[in-house]
């Protein structure tokens, strides 16, 4: 399918450029809706659509004014601050707990492995709604509900399962004699996991901490049930905007965390080649 | 101590069994995983397992009407309900006693709301009995008065929800979550124009089993042209995946309500080129249609990521095999190819399902009212209408649905087989 | 080593965090343009004198109710003041959520020495209740319709025509006002309103009515959600609150114009919750007093068409504070605007609430 053979039939011809062209149109369909909000985040007028000095290119047409907006509006601002301030706590804990916990579960002999593995990944697996309602619940009923605490804990706990699932399939390549090596040479486990196996997990490590850090960056529906008006994140703010005031300024933020994620791509594809050519497992 | 097998076994160099010896560090080694495990056991357990299973309690929990009518219900026990007649003078003596408390301290509307889950019109016989309690004459005899106050309290029915709901744990509110109720007759469905959660549930699984389709209709091929094409290529057509992949939901959702609208980017250029006219633009938001597309567009990699991992293993000697053999283009696929990838298949179709049947956010913004799922009824009754146990009632449902399928999906991929990116 | 720096810092953000919070006050209300009107008028009048206080605002006031119970029964109250409808107020105040006031101690006297319960007079609906404005639910609808020919709703039963009126409606996402005028339009006098909607032959009734339009009907939950529509042709007429009209046809300049026929007279107000620490509950309270006194709400009116709550207020009321215009004309309670209004029976809808918004609520997802 790559190439066309050069003795390729016209009706194998035709299908195989059909076929590239519906790859192309499925492709347009996925990444065309984020494209298009990038040049309507600079739109002059406050709609949310194209208006002609756009699509005629004039320069009056285009401005910066909804960027200017969201670094101005104390509504925003406070939205970013608070996000700052939960994801990476959020993401600390679910890295340190996860790491750990992804280590232990790599060991070859670990009892109710199965059980055990179902309730770490449940975060992920268990509906949102289902997970927003029972803390909506639970959290009330300890005091948690509306506290800073009680959304860095819940975005925790949401963000571990990534963790593990990354972290574990970094160790699934990894040499256990070496840790063998380490202990015959006289290091005690604390020194071989700081020494011989965090450096070759650290790939890992890292990607599940972005993982983690986007669920929790991105997260608006236990935020809206947990939080209160001091935990508003960025999602929560774009939430409310979209169901109340539509302003171009959440195009303008939209706009910039789609920079976010091609940061984040960018960042775990080198991580993700370079954990494969340490390991041997791909040309790179 | 026998000579016999003392030269049998082997001893490690401090004199001890060999067996012992290797049961012993086996344990050890078990000991320390759970080490490793046990902090994060412990903080998922406390943070999210503790609230599902909390949740899991308040779908039956029902101590209200105890704890604000205690007289009356100990009193209603005695109570003959099959006899065709109201209670006597000393149930009503009771209910008098401990309404006058609650009125006291608020609570006698909160129980009038949570009866009217069971049967219409107690939210406002309580409202109403509340406001004339403080002029009813202390001596009694009470049924007179509380009859005078609100007709209903000589009615059966009122008297046989009190009842009926008087246990500390009810399955009113699942009754509820499936459309039926139980009248003193035993349990019934509701009437039709009351009947809403079967609906929502067909709904949702009706929706998600299009948005899966069509994940799967739109994703094989470009799992398909991935799998194919030399890395370097692919690796760069995968950027166009994963940006979506990583893109915030919202972001997603936001750029689909720009598109979408009657003035939306799709409709101007439709109306532009002349195939619609100005007059005529396609609804295409706030209804199903807004509801399949944006989630199509967002669950998508979801589909792709899975069917790529796996026809990437496909060895295309055997396509190369079977057409050498005769097979044309078709049969090659149909018959050696895609038998292959239908692991493939079932592990996206399974995830993209067990995500889209939870959706809330999405549906919320682009479905209206004809394209909301069953998510979208627990959140409406968390923070509306306040009645709790029927969102917990319908989450558990929902949560056991996802426990199911989730069962499946560990069968076909198996928990530990999970990759991201 | 790194560890330990990340997390040195983590702990000093998140403490930071925690100390801000110490002079917080936690004001909910319903965002947009009426936020913004209490934010000029009040709040930030109130915060120039008191510079350790930070309000933070919480765009909630949709969602009191459910929040306040939830915070109640973790005996955690966060918020400081609550901006709720006078329906919303007497349910709180029912459930023990709400503080009662005293108007002679915890509300200002007018300029003149009338009592604060004299200035409200009966709009204290609640013993909980601190009115703020008298606004209503009325409709806006566009003037740049080419389909109608000419025409303009003048009746707040077009809203109920699709042949002179095509195009689609918003309405809001509760049974409060659509059963009304649901009823008006079917033919049921004005005064009866309430005793027909009580039956379910009414109810019915009700619901055969709107069904005529529902599938032409946007759904709102959030006020800002009508003028948005309208100002993005989503929609051609759609209920809202009056103020959110004005802002959207004065201050936006949209084609827009208001339909007052049959407008719908509610209260809005402030509102403590119950359970606060003595600490927060004297500063809400010196907050609330100074909020809610006569100037104070007359200022609110230039920003926003809504009436003070105060008799008082009535005569400082003058021109926009922006644009310049006399406010009077634009206020629910203008002769000229209030020719047919309906007022809304507050005792009614809170034993009946829980009944119809089920069925309310069933009959929309069918």
């Amino acid at each position: 399918m790559s190439a066309l053979p050069p003795y390729a039939s016209p009706v194998q011809r035709i299908w195989f450029y059909s076929f590239r062209v519906i790859c192309g149109l499925i492709f347009f369909f996925l990444i065309f809706p984020i494209l298009v909000i990038l040049p309507l985040s600079f739109n002059a007028q406050d709609f949310f659509t194209f208006t002609k000095e756009m699509l005629a290119l004039d320069p009056a047409g285009y401005s910066f004014k909804h960027y200017h907006d969201f670094f101005t509006n104390p509504d925003w601002q406070q939205a970013l601050t608070n996000s700052v301030m939960i994801a990476p706590i959020a993401t600390l804990l679910a890295t340190s707990f996860g790491t750990l916990a992804a280590v232990g579960l790599s060991q070859s002999h670990v009892p109710y492995k199965p059980a055990i593995m179902a309730v770490l990944i449940s975060p992920m697996i268990v509906p949102l709604i289902i997970s927003a309602a029972g803390m909506y619940f639970f959290y009330s009923r300890i005091g948690l509900q509306g506290t800073y605490w009680g959304v860095v804990l819940a975005h925790a706990a949401l963000g571990t399962p990534f963790v593990i699932i990354t972290v574990t399939a970094t160790l699934v390549g990894f040499d256990r004699s070496l840790v063998r090596a380490s202990a015959s040479l006289g290091a005690n486990p604390v020194t071989t996991f700081f020494k011989v196996q965090m450096p070759l997990i650290v790939p890992g490590v890292v990607s599940g901490a972005l993982f983690a850090f986007i669920t929790s960056f991105d997260e608006v529906v236990v935020v809206l049930f947990l939080g209160s008006a001091g935990q508003k994140t960025l999602p929560w703010q774009m939430f409310t905007g979209l169901r109340e005031q539509i302003s171009p300024t959440i195009l303008a933020v939209a706009s910039l965390m789609v920079a976010i994620s091609i940061v984040l791509l960018t960042v775990l594809e080198m991580l993700r080649r370079r954990s494969e050519r340490l390991r041997g497992l791909s040309p790179g | 101590m026998s000579d016999t097998t003392a030269g049998e076994v082997l001893t490690t160099k401090d004199g001890q069994p060999l067996k012992v010896a290797l049961a012993k560090a086996l344990r050890r080694e078990k000991l320390r995983s759970l080490a490793l495990i046990a902090p994060l056991l412990i903080f998922v357990l406390l943070t999210f397992v503790a609230p599902i299973v909390d949740m899991l309690f308040r779908s039956v929990e029902n101590s209200i009407v105890e704890e604000t009518l205690p007289r009356t219900v100990v009193a209603l026990r005695e109570w003959d309900a099959d006899s065709g007649q109201v209670p006597d003078e000393a149930v009503y003596a009771a209910l008098y006693a401990d309404l006058a408390v609650a009125v006291e301290e608020k609570t006698h509307t909160r129980l009038g709301s949570r009866l009217n889950y069971e049967e219409g019109g107690m939210s406002s016989l309580f409202r109403k009995t509340g406001r004339r309690i403080k002029r009813m004459d202390e001596a009694g005899p009470f049924k007179e008065q509380f009859l005078e106050a609100d007709r209903k309290w000589g009615e059966l029915a009122t008297w046989n929800v009190l009842r009926q709901f008087s246990p500390r744990f009810t399955d009113g509110y699942f009754l509820s979550a499936f459309d039926a109720q139980r009248t003193a007759d035993g349990i019934e469905m509701k009437p039709d124009n009351e009947r809403i959660y079967m609906l929502l549930f067909g709904r949702t699984l009706f929706l998600s089993i299009v948005i899966t389709v069509s994940c799967l209709v739109l994703g094989y091929p470009i799992a398909f042209l991935l799998a194919s094409l030399p890395l370097r290529s692919s690796n760069l057509l995968m950027i166009l995946v994963l940006l979506p992949f990583w893109t915030s939901l919202l972001v997603r959702t936001s750029a689909w309500k720009v598109l979408l609208q009657q003035q939306g980017v799709i409709n101007d250029f439709l109306v532009w080129i002349g195939l619609i006219s100005d007059a005529n633009r396609l609804v295409m938001i706030n209804n199903q249609t807004g509801t399949i597309i944006a989630m199509t567009h967002i669950l998508l990699p979801f589909m792709i990521l899975p069917l790529y991992s796996v026809m990437k293993t496909i060895s295309p000697t055997y396509v190369r095999a079977a057409k050498s053999l005769g097979a044309n283009d078709w049969t090659a696929f149909w018959r050696v190819y895609f038998p292959q990838s239908v692991p493939g298949i079932g592990a996206g179709a399974v995830l993209v399902f067990i995500l889209s049947i939870g959706y809330y956010i999405t549906p919320e913004l682009v479905g209206g009212t004809s394209g909301i799922f069953i998510s979208n009824r627990i959140a409406y009754h968390i923070s509306s209408s306040l009645n709790w146990g029927l969102a917990a009632a319908l989450g558990t449902l929902l949560l056991v649905a996802v426990m199911v399928l989730f069962t499946v999906y560990d069968k076909i991929v198996g928990i530990d087989n999970v990759k991201l990116g | 080593m790194k560890l330990k720096t990340v997390i040195l810092a983590g702990t000093a953000l998140a403490y930071a965090g925690g100390a801000a919070v110490a002079e917080d006050m936690t004001l909910v209300s319903w965002g947009g343009a009426y936020q913004a009107s209490q934010k000029a008028a009040y709040a930030d009048p109130y915060v120039a004198d008191h510079p350790d206080i930070n309000v933070i605002w919480d765009e909630s006031s949709n969602e009191a109710v459910a929040k306040l119970r939830a915070m109640n029964e973790a005996g955690n109250v966060t918020w400081d003041l609550v901006d709720v409808v006078a329906s919303d107020a007497i349910r709180l105040c029912d459930e023990g959520l709400a503080l009662e006031i005293d108007p002679a101690t915890d509300l200002a006297d007018a300029p003149d020495g009338t009592s604060a319960a004299d200035d409200f007079g009966d709009l204290l609906v609640s013993e909980c209740f601190i009115p703020q404005i008298v606004y209503s639910t009325t409709f806006g609808y566009r003037s740049d319709i080419d389909d109608w020919g000419g025409k303009e709703p003048d009746d707040i039963c077009d809203v109920f025509d699709l042949e002179t009126f095509p195009g689609k409606r918003s309405l809001e996402k509760r049974p409060i006002n659509n059963m009304e005028w649901a009823l008006l339009c079917d033919g049921v006098p004005k005064d009866e309103v309430y005793s027909v909607l009580e039956t379910d032959e009414g109810l019915e009734r009700a619901f055969k009515k709107l069904d005529t339009i529902k599938d032409n009907v946007v759904w709102w939950s959030a006020g800002a959600e009508t003028p948005q529509l309208l100002a993005d042709k989503e929609v051609v007429i759609g209920s809202t609150y009056n103020g959110r009209l004005f802002s959207l046809i004065e201050e936006q300049k949209q084609p827009v114009k208001m339909l007052w026929d049959a407008q719908v007279f509610d209260l809005d107000g402030w509102i403590i919750p119950a359970g606060l620490p003595e600490d927060r509950l004297a500063r809400v309270k010196d907050f609330v007093k100074f909020a809610t006194d006569t100037q104070r709400l007359a200022d609110q009116a230039k920003y926003i068409s809504y009436g003070p709550a105060r008799k008082s207020s009535a005569p400082l009321v003058g021109k926009h504070a922006d644009l310049g215009i006399d406010m009077a004309p634009h206020m629910p309670t203008d002769p000229e605007n209030a020719k047919n209004t309906f007022l809304y029976n507050y005792e009614w809808w809170a034993d009946y609430r829980d009944d119809i918004d089920a069925k309310f609520q069933a009959w929309l997802s069918q």
